[in-house]
């Protein structure tokens, strides 16, 4: 049944979070007779509030992505819960819950080449998404909705694009597009996974802004998974680090930036090509992909990390506090 | 007073199709000198790609070069036939490619390529093989044990290195580099453009760097040439472009990218798109972007101005008349 | 949304550019009028050929005239109206038999691709089966079991032996798809498998399923000739099998009415040649690389 856009003022932010995952953990068994499995995440605790734009930030191979899609349903857990306004997702299981539970948490894809279907225009796809999470609507309403999110965000006149082919429109508009019908559901969570990453520079920040505006206008949390953590300090206000599956660091965005206490997270601070930062010529890190197949106890950084100890191959860090709402995971910086 | 090792002269380039060419390059210019780094940036369509190929006569149908010259050292390598063009290829001149992946044959090890590539140009030995081999693994920091290995069994950030090994093999005077690090993450992407710059500073080649990502060649290049439309919009040196961007869209796409460190502001972005290429049009192809937009803007297209040694496409600069409201 | 419209979208999609890819295309072009020539004559033989086909009332093996254009038969029937008679069944075979071998094809190996796991294993094994079978012995046998049974026997043994190599094509292309975001995006929407199958993969794969109905149409000819030569097929029948079965029966070619056998096998070959140059022309159409997209990413 339609809400209208603006929610109620959130309760405060200590209380009920809109999503909550505990020890989410997803394995993925890959081939070969030892029978090994990838640990793309493991016992990630998550917390999106009400109106706020959380920035999953981290490289391939941290398990970013896989979260996003244990979020929206495209993958089970291996084991952990999810709770979406405090009530497992698990519990779903009617078909109509299901699609209450998508239209409240849609997804943005990355590519916004592959993410429409070539063969079908713009309309086909909002009416299409219209149809099934707002049944209510008649026709015209549907058409008008359509509209009116279009409008929203920045694809003026609607009429227009309503008609397009994708092929017919350039990478910013088709992601306009895909946001659009997020948006017509009046989703309260949208999951955005590296939105922007195949866009040009130039029209980067258009939907950076986009997504701010959802936030304020709109009432829509994002969850804004990316690896550039420019964009994440621009849009966000909290940051979730990860490393090979792990949480590594997680708190407000400024402060994290500003005060990083996880290695991890100050090695990519200083790795980011900033123009207006000064020429600093960092060590040689050559990076590498983190190890995730049969990882085993202990944390997964020590072999880049030049503060490791001994206890870091031997127990899992967990994330401890370091300051208000700061936590990072690290024996030797948050013990 | 050195001369340029590659004079490029109103390169333009064509992409034939059912309708209208497209021109992706038109009527580009520019200098190179011994040793020196030149950064191309811009955005998808722009065409910098495109100039690349063009210049190391790697384009394919149907792309076409409709005009103007590419003079590597005193030769125009444009009228070049491919049989010369192969003697010379990889001798004095090498490619780095976006993705290793793309370049690497997958099904031999990096060490019998190295070979090919080696026995191609000069009768060698297998020792001499092994040995060059080695040497250039060593410059670019990886245990020559790998030489044996195939090239999915490396790294991302190894095997793009190994492609550049592969680019040094026979020390050439030129390497040009297209978006080499775009497939790596951002400590890998960090790593590799310092151990380019090393290279460049310790064995003297030149190097035309292609890239969409303005910051990442800002700290290396000593030149910038920025790209929009077919059309170089500005060129001069790095740190002058980035201190004082004189044309709109160099600034535009500054200020594009949000920061990690300075004041937290506002950001614009560049809203519209690039002009169609088939059809492009007589005034300055930026113009229905530009925020500094001017009467004269609406009349024909401004040249390439020169000042004090930058050179800029925009009216803003024009050293002839002064700047109309 | 409902079964019209959603046909309507089916076509809309790639219609326009099919239509403008088809124009430009010499093969497709030559084979296109050449089938609209056989649908002609399929459809108004009566426009034609004025004499009854099957009537043996002329004067038996004459040579061509001007009242007989292509001569008589020794049953004394004129061999032009039998000819253009013999479109329609021709014809009518070859779509029948393409169309339904093309159905089964999508429904095995779309299914096959889509639902993976044990499904998918299962299809490709009975697929598998079908191909490796010899068609042409095959048909032979089950034909040769039950004459009499008219076209609808020689339908079912054509198609039967028909749809396993589109199925293993339309398998791997929909593979290839599976992992493209816009299925995953229609799984997020909350769209049932079925949708998604029909609506979203489907449209994507129409050159394809296109091309392989003009393939199995080619097959359908040529084999259904084949085996009407044999007599496999049914002979009171017309068609230019039928035609080419009494023509070998009664040694045309030696007694002096070689256009009996001779313009019933160059219909044929017209008429497989004219399913195979459209063929030809949807592979290059299908082919992403010359599909006029601009990634503009701005």
């Amino acid at each position: 049944m339609p809400e209208p856009a603006s929610t109620e003022p959130a309760a405060t932010a200590t209380e009920a979070p809109l999503l909550e995952t505990t020890a989410l953990t997803r394995h993925f068994r890959i081939g070969g007779l030892r029978g090994r499995v990838l640990h793309a995440v493991d016992s990630v605790d998550l917390r999106i509030d009400e109106r706020e734009i959380v920035a999953l930030v981290g490289e391939s191979g941290s398990g970013k992505s896989t979260i996003a899609r244990l979020l929206a349903m495209l993958y089970k857990p291996t084991s952990g819960t999810i709770r979406f306004r405090g009530s497992p997702v698990a519990d779903l299981k009617a078909r109509s819950d299901l699609l209450a539970y998508r239209g409240q948490v849609p997804m943005v894809f990355q590519d916004p080449f592959s993410s429409l279907n070539p063969a079908h225009t713009v309309s086909y796809a909002m009416m299409r998404g219209l149809k099934l999470h707002q049944p209510a609507l008649t026709r015209r309403e549907r058409e008008a909705e359509a509209e009116r999110v279009l409008e929203t965000v920045g694809l003026v006149p609607a009429r227009q694009s309503l008609v397009k082919y994708p092929h017919e429109m350039s990478g910013g508009q088709r992601q306009r597009v895909n946001f659009a019908q997020a948006l017509s559901y009046r989703p309260k969570l949208v999951l955005a996974d590296e939105p922007v990453s195949m866009l040009d520079v130039s029209i980067r920040v258009g939907l950076l802004n986009l997504m701010a505006r959802l936030r304020d206008d709109e009432g829509v949390s994002v969850l804004f998974i990316t690896h550039d953590i420019a964009s994440a300090r621009y849009v966000s206000d909290r940051v979730v680090v990860m490393y090979a599956g792990h949480v590594v660091e997680t708190g407000p965005t400024d402060e994290v930036l500003h005060s990083p206490v996880h290695p991890y997270t100050q090695l990519l601070l200083s790795a980011v090509p900033d123009p207006r930062a000064p020429i600093a010529i960092s060590s040689a890190d050559a990076g590498g992909p983190p190890r995730v197949i049969d990882p085993g106890e202990g944390c997964r950084f020590r072999w880049r990390c030049p503060l490791a100890v001994q206890a870091c191959s031997q127990v899992t860090p967990r994330l401890r506090p370091s300051s208000a709402g700061h936590e990072a995971a690290c024996h030797v910086t948050a013990p | 007073m050195a001369s340029p090792i590659l004079d490029v002269r109103e390169i333009s380039v064509e992409y034939l199709s059912r309708g209208e060419p497209a021109r992706a390059v038109d009527q580009v210019s520019f200098e190179l000198m011994p040793g020196e780094f030149l950064g191309v940036v811009g955005e998808s369509g722009c065409g910098k790609s495109t100039l690349l190929f063009a210049i190391v006569q790697l384009l394919r149908a149907p792309a076409v070069i409709t005009g103007g010259e590419v003079i590597f050292k005193g030769t125009n390598m444009v009228q070049m036939s491919e049989k010369v063009l192969r003697a010379i290829r990889w001798r004095d001149y090498s490619i780095v490619m976006q993705s290793a992946m793309n370049a690497l044959n997958p099904v031999t090890t990096i060490g019998a390529q190295y070979a090919d590539a080696l026995r191609a140009h000069q009768k060698i030995s297998k020792e001499a093989i092994l040995d060059r081999s080695r040497q250039v693994f060593e410059l670019v920091g990886i245990d020559p044990v790998h030489l044996g290995s195939f090239p999915h069994q490396l790294s991302g950030g190894m095997r793009q290195r190994a492609m550049i090994a592969m680019a040094l093999l026979f020390s050439p005077e030129l390497i040009v580099m297209d978006e080499p690090t775009s497939a790596l993450d951002v400590v890998a992407q960090r790593a590799l453009m310092v151990q380019i710059k090393e290279l460049q500073r310790e064995l003297g080649f030149a190097v035309i760097f292609v890239t969409h990502d303005m910051s990442l060649v800002s700290h290396f290049s000593d030149r910038l040439a920025v790209m929009y439309a077919g059309q170089f919009a500005e060129l001069g040196a790095t740190s002058s472009v980035f201190a004082d961007p004189m044309h709109p869209y160099t600034a535009g796409l500054l200020d594009a990218f949000p920061s990690v460190y300075g004041p937290k502001v506002y950001l614009d972005g560049i809203p519209g798109a690039p002009p169609d290429l088939a059809n492009p049009p007589r005034t300055c192809r930026f113009l229905a972007r530009c925020p500094k937009a001017m009467t004269i803007c609406a009349g024909p297209a401004p040249e390439f101005y020169e000042l004090a040694g930058r050179r800029v496409r925009c009216f803003l600069h024009d050293p002839a008349g002064g700047s109309d409201a | 949304m409902s079964l019209r419209e959603g046909l309507d979208r089916l076509m809309t999609g790639t219609s326009g550019n099919l239509a403008r890819a088809v124009a430009g295309n010499k093969k497709a072009l030559t084979g296109l009028t050449l089938l609209l020539i056989f649908a002609f004559m399929a459809i108004f033989p009566g426009l034609l050929a004025h004499d009854n086909p099957n009537a043996e009332i002329y004067p038996r093996s004459a040579a061509p005239s001007a009242s007989h254009l292509l001569g008589t038969t020794s049953y004394g029937q004129d061999i032009f109206s039998q000819w253009v008679f013999g479109t329609r069944e021709s014809l009518f075979l070859a779509i029948v038999v393409g169309g339904l071998a093309t159905v089964l094809s999508v429904l095995i190996g779309v299914t096959a691709a889509y639902r993976g796991g044990v499904v998918d294993v299962a299809l490709s094994l009975f697929t598998d089966v079908f191909l490796v079978i010899p068609a042409f012995p095959l048909v032979v046998v089950i034909a040769a079991y039950s004459k009499n049974g008219g076209n609808s026997i020689l339908i079912a043994v054509l198609v039967v032996t028909g749809w396993s190599y589109g199925a293993r094509q339309l398998r791997s292309q929909a593979l290839s798809l599976r992992n493209r975001d816009f299925l995953a995006a229609a799984r997020v929407r909350g769209e049932r498998q079925w949708r998604i199958i029909v609506f979203e993969i489907l449209p994507t794969m129409t050159s394809l399923i296109v091309a392989n109905f003009l393939g199995a149409a080619v097959y359908a000819v040529l084999a259904a000739a084949g085996l009407q030569f044999i007599g496999l097929g049914n002979p009171d029948g017309m068609s230019w099998g039928t035609m080419l079965f009494w023509a070998e029966n009664n040694e045309a070619l030696q007694a002096g009415s070689p256009l009996w056998a001779i313009m019933p096998g160059i219909a044929i070959a017209a008429l497989g040649g004219a399913f195979a140059l459209l063929n030809y022309a949807f592979d290059e159409i299908g082919n992403p690389s010359l599909r006029p997209v601009r990634r503009a990413r701005g």
